[in-house]
């Protein structure tokens, strides 16, 4: 009982000081304080009512036991990452996203492809990809490398849109102007239409970072050595050491929004001359 | 209509492909089978044996079809439309919790963008999460909903659902919110002189000129909930549905049912996107906005 009190009275003050800084001249910050705040709560309420309703930890362990087997079984994590994130889903991340730009440069010349790819690539885009897992895995066997094909296709048809919409951003006074300039096409490519296209470059290399890391994780819930996050998830489950799982989900979250910021971080310092990266002044 | 021709050519290129690509993979095994039998294999008896194994490492095209016409079309004749066998049942399994958890997801979704539109200290807190859990790896937790709605007696519909809601809830939130922001100071302005309340502004200025923004995100939400729908189905291990279906296939090595299962949830996803296409030209037109 004391303990939903307590949660009920912190979620109270939280809202308060959010709604009080909310309220303040915007500042960096601010808007920094604000999400972690609310953060904070999120995990604080679910603490004292994992402890007041006296909730099986089977069911829902609370953050501080998570906490706790994540830095226990930190050596275990740690393994589960490189073998999933690391083997499996950067290098498909990799090899996939080269491919396709690649691709996209290379039919960039023949409009007819064009035409004719990019509903099929966006049309591929919308599909249940992730039901290739099975086939991936019966393919190129359990180790990273059926979770790293299985990340190739899935990345491939994203950024391989992006990159043919990225290299039909520029306009026609542009592209005259390289003209009259006498450049040739690998010029024109690398001075004008790369740098144009950047921004949708770096969109879909986004999008694909999520992508990348369902990819590897659920193709290994199609079997599997005995290491990586998604086998790890699958087996625990089983065993209903949820504890353990959410220490992976943790390590799943951190290991996406490390991807995700790493890949904003490139896009800021290559694309710093876009609107939306300038800073307002 | 003017890209027709390029696109037939594509997928013209794709079936050869594909063919070319089982020919290729298949050879070994056939090798393998005529070695064993003691018989040198022409080219020809080579290619016609690569087309029609059992257990191909990647079934031709027609194979494919065959298979799902005998689980679809040929069930339907013999008027067993949905026995356990039939692609239909599994179909429609998959489709209802894509579906239930669509509607869920949108109605959350939308619910949540006016939140975040009308409430600043909401938009602060809450939108900057909405953003990054769209770098996390979401459909990790899937197995771990199932088996904990599993144990607290609710399985069936709903946990796939929930897992389907959960992934298209946050396309729908960030294309509404940018929706719902996107009247400028102008006519927001325009509405203050009609001394318009907060209500109508809302749904007279904000939901209209939304609408744009709604649909694009509608169709990542449904292909996104069809897949948490697929991959929803994996942990029960393999009872009904698409997933198991291709849970069940890579279990036995049955690859042409992990095909067809694969080409089904394909088509599934092309007619569900397919129809709020259709809906977004018919409403946008009424709109005056396409």
């Amino acid at each position: 009982m004391v303990w939903l009190f307590a949660g009920l009275i912190g979620w109270l003050v939280a809202w308060r000081v959010n709604v009080w800084l909310s309220s303040l001249p915007p500042s960096r910050a601010i808007s920094l304080a604000v999400p972690t705040i609310f953060g904070l709560t999120l995990i604080f309420i679910w603490e004292c009512l994992v402890r007041g309703f006296e909730i099986n930890p089977v069911l829902l362990p609370a953050p501080s036991v998570i906490a706790v087997t994540f830095a226990t079984s930190i050596p275990t994590l740690w393994a589960d990452f490189v073998q999933t994130a690391i083997k499996g889903a950067l290098s498909g991340y990799i090899i996939g996203c080269g491919a396709a730009f690649l691709t996209a440069v290379a039919i960039d010349r023949f409009p007819f492809l064009q035409r004719g790819l990019l509903p099929v690539g966006n049309f591929v885009a919308a599909l249940p990809i992730i039901g290739m897992a099975p086939i991936m895995v019966m393919w190129f066997g359990f180790d990273w490398q059926s979770k790293a094909a299985v990340v190739v296709i899935m990345v491939f048809f994203p950024m391989l849109v992006n990159t043919v919409e990225g290299l039909q951003a520029t306009n026609h006074m542009q592209r005259d102007l390289m003209r009259t300039y006498a450049a040739n096409y690998p010029q024109t490519l690398m001075k004008l239409r790369l740098p144009a296209a950047m921004p949708f470059i770096f969109n879909g290399l986004k999008i694909s970072t999520t992508l990348a890391l369902i990819g590897a994780i659920v193709a290994e819930f199609f079997g599997s050595p005995i290491k990586g996050m998604g086998f790890r998830i699958s087996t625990e489950v089983g065993r209903l050491a949820l504890d353990m799982v959410w220490a992976e989900i943790v390590v799943a979250a951190l290991a996406g929004s490390l991807f995700y910021g790493g890949v904003a971080l490139l896009e800021k310092a290559v694309t710093f001359w876009h609107p939306s990266q300038r800073k307002d002044r | 209509m003017k890209n027709l021709f390029p696109i037939l050519t594509v997928v013209a290129a794709i079936f050869a492909l594909w063919y070319a690509g089982s020919v290729a993979l298949n050879a070994p095994w056939a090798h393998d089978k005529a070695q064993r039998a003691g018989i040198e294999l022409t080219t020809k008896e080579l290619i016609a044996d690569t087309m029609a194994q059992k257990k191909p490492k990647l079934p031709p095209p027609h194979q494919v079809g065959a298979e799902i016409w005998k689980t679809t079309g040929a069930m339907v004749a013999k008027g067993r439309a949905f026995s356990k066998r039939s692609l239909i049942y599994h179909s429609w399994i998959t489709l209802s919790a894509t579906l239930l958890g669509f509607a869920l997801g949108t109605g959350f979704g939308i619910l949540l963008s006016v939140g975040i539109v009308y409430n600043r200290t909401m938009d602060m807190s809450v939108m900057p999460w909405v953003i990054a859990s769209q770098t996390i790896p979401i459909l990790a937790i899937a197995p771990m909903i199932i088996v904990v709605l599993n144990a607290i007696g609710i399985s069936g519909l709903l946990p796939k659902a929930i897992i389907s809601m959960y992934l298209s809830f946050f396309p729908i939130v960030v294309g509404m919110v940018k929706g719902l922001r996107s009247p400028d100071h102008m006519m927001v302005d325009q509405m203050k002189t009609w001394s318009a309340s907060k209500g109508q502004e809302f749904w007279k200025l904000r939901l209209p000129s939304s609408m744009p923004f709604l649909f694009p995100s509608l169709k990542i939400a449904m292909a996104a909930s069809l897949v948490g729908a697929i991959v929803g189905e994996l942990p029960t291990g393999a009872v009904a549905g698409l997933g198991a279906r291709l849970l069940g296939g890579s279990y036995y090595g049955q690859t042409i049912q992990i095909w067809s299962a694969l080409i089904t949830a394909a088509v599934l996803a092309a007619t569900l996107v397919g129809i709020i296409g259709m809906i977004q030209k018919v409403v946008l037109k009424r709109m005056g906005m396409a």
